[in-house]
């Protein structure tokens, strides 16, 4: 379990990028739903907590390929492997993040010191 | 429409018949190409690929749903003409394609620098075997001449510093990427080179190369002379649509067409690369190089070419490079632009952010680093701009 930071300093709209291995991205929407998935878009090295949130999707800022933050499906291409993604609560008003066992989706050629 | 005949079989092309079944279409799809391969993409070519990081599997552009596109695959010989009249699609090795409705996707092709034919170890840098004869010849302490600094070349330059090569970018133009960029923003971008102890050449043609068989080095025009273990020439590319001279569709800088594909000939459309598109914004039509209009405007096509009601419009032209450790993002036109400014980060910073204007009207957003920023200016000028 990472425990990301206080409920009050990640906004509605914002996101923010988390180490870890691989880095993941915790996202606040509008509605005030928390999610967390891996920060890594599934096509290409680009960081997903720069993309542009809307309703419980995410765009990425390189190729537009958008991501259900729900489900962590592929919404619009290029990209073609879902986002993986983390199970959030919220204890004691922090944001906590319980890291999935599965096997990330990260694009050719990038690592993140583990092999994937 | 029965039949719709695609011909080029890249990014536009894929895209293409991907739009064309999810717009409802239920007839036959055929996809033409002139490569042997499957789509491929084509922007690690110059970075991932050339490095040696990825290897050509990763470059396949379909997925596994692909298969629900039950096209028919024609590849391996290009296309030689088009008869509107008698409706068919006519490839180099005799086969003759019927059709209802064509979408013309034939891409372009890389310049060649005059004189350079048949000399050994002189590279373009265009497709998937381009990028394997080039990978090859990368080795490290190699002195290599990178011939145009634009964005292929600028790729290239960056990728063999990674390898360990001696590099030499030369450029015709007093600045880099002035044409895409301006020529303030260009010589920003381009300090990258310099920057990495990369030797930049400008406003210096090239008089010729030397060498017999195997180059040996790259005369300029000044007179000096670079000596050169690889060179890669990067000067640009050219519409493939001279198969089409005799076909009735009207070409200019590429194939003609209105904001949303459509040809001067009915039921046939052009996309990607060889398409010259109307711009509604700017008053003129022009080919769009970049990817991402290779990938999105395939839909606006299919959906006029498919009749219905249309209201969509091509967003501004957006385009990507990752050069050294850095990120370069631009959107809209440089060139409407009267003047540019620095709105976040510095040039020193590598987390430059500029917005281009004419009078006050946001035309352009050049990013160094700054995605988030720069998303939310790219939607800014695709809101903006009044048709």
């Amino acid at each position: 379990m990472i425990r990301v930071c206080p409920l009050s300093a990640l906004p509605p709209g914002e996101a923010l990028r988390v180490d870890a291995e691989p880095p993941i991205a915790v996202f606040h929407t509008e509605d005030g739903e928390v999610f967390a998935v891996d920060d890594t878009c599934t096509h290409q090295d680009a960081s997903l907590a720069d993309g542009w949130l809307e309703g419980c999707e995410v765009e990425c800022p390189l190729h537009a390929s958008k991501f259900d933050l729900r489900t962590g499906a592929v919404d619009a291409p290029p990209a073609k492997r879902p986002i993986r993604t983390h199970a959030v609560h919220i204890e004691d008003d922090h944001i906590c993040v319980e890291l999935s066992d599965a096997e990330p989706n990260l694009p050719p050629g990038v690592t993140f010191g583990v092999s994937s | 429409m029965r039949t719709i005949t695609i011909v080029g079989a890249s990014l536009a092309g894929l895209y293409a018949a991907q739009a064309l079944r999810t717009q409802g279409f239920d007839g036959q799809v055929v996809v033409v190409g002139d490569e042997r391969h499957r789509p491929y993409d084509r922007p690690p070519l110059s970075k991932e690929f050339l490095a040696g990081k990825i290897d050509a599997d990763v470059l396949a552009l379909e997925s596994a749903d692909d298969d629900d596109l039950e096209a028919r695959w024609l590849l391996g010989s290009p296309a030689v003409s088009l008869s509107p009249a008698a409706r068919e699609v006519i490839l180099a090795n005799g086969t003759r394609v019927g059709s209802d409705g064509v979408i013309l996707a034939t891409g372009a092709r890389a310049r060649a620098l005059p004189g350079s034919a048949g000399l050994a170890g002189v590279h373009s840098l265009r497709t998937l075997e381009d990028a394997v004869a080039l990978r090859a010849e990368l080795q490290p302490g190699a002195r290599l001449v990178v011939i145009g600094a634009g964005f292929i070349g600028g790729e290239v330059a960056a990728t063999a510093n990674a390898l360990g090569l001696e590099v030499t970018v030369v450029e015709a133009m007093a600045s880099p990427l002035a044409g895409p960029l301006g020529v303030e923003m260009g010589a920003v971008v381009s300090g990258l080179h310099t920057a990495h102890g990369v030797a930049l050449r400008c406003g210096v043609g090239v008089r010729g190369l030397v060498g017999a068989e195997r180059v040996e080095a790259v005369e300029l025009a000044d007179g000096t002379v670079l000596p050169a273990d690889v060179v890669v020439v990067g000067i640009g590319a050219i519409p493939n649509v001279e198969w089409l001279i005799r076909s009735g569709v009207a070409l200019g800088n590429g194939v003609e067409c209105d904001h949303q594909g459509r040809t001067s000939v009915p039921t046939v459309m052009a996309v990607g690369d060889c398409a010259a598109w109307y711009d509604q914004r700017l008053g003129r039509s022009h080919r769009v190089e970049h990817w991402t209009g290779a990938m999105e405007r395939p839909a606006i096509a299919v959906a006029a070419l498919l009749g219905g009601d249309n209201p969509r419009q091509a967003a501004v032209p957006y385009f990507w490079s990752d050069q050294y450790d850095v990120r370069i993002q631009f959107a809209g036109h440089a060139a409407e632009a009267d003047s540019v400014t620095v709105e976040d980060g510095t040039a020193e910073g590598r987390d430059l952010l500029a917005v281009y204007r004419r009078g006050e009207i946001p035309v352009g957003v050049l990013g160094m680093n700054q995605p988030r920023l720069f998303g939310r200016w790219r939607r800014r000028l695709n809101a903006a701009v009044p048709v």
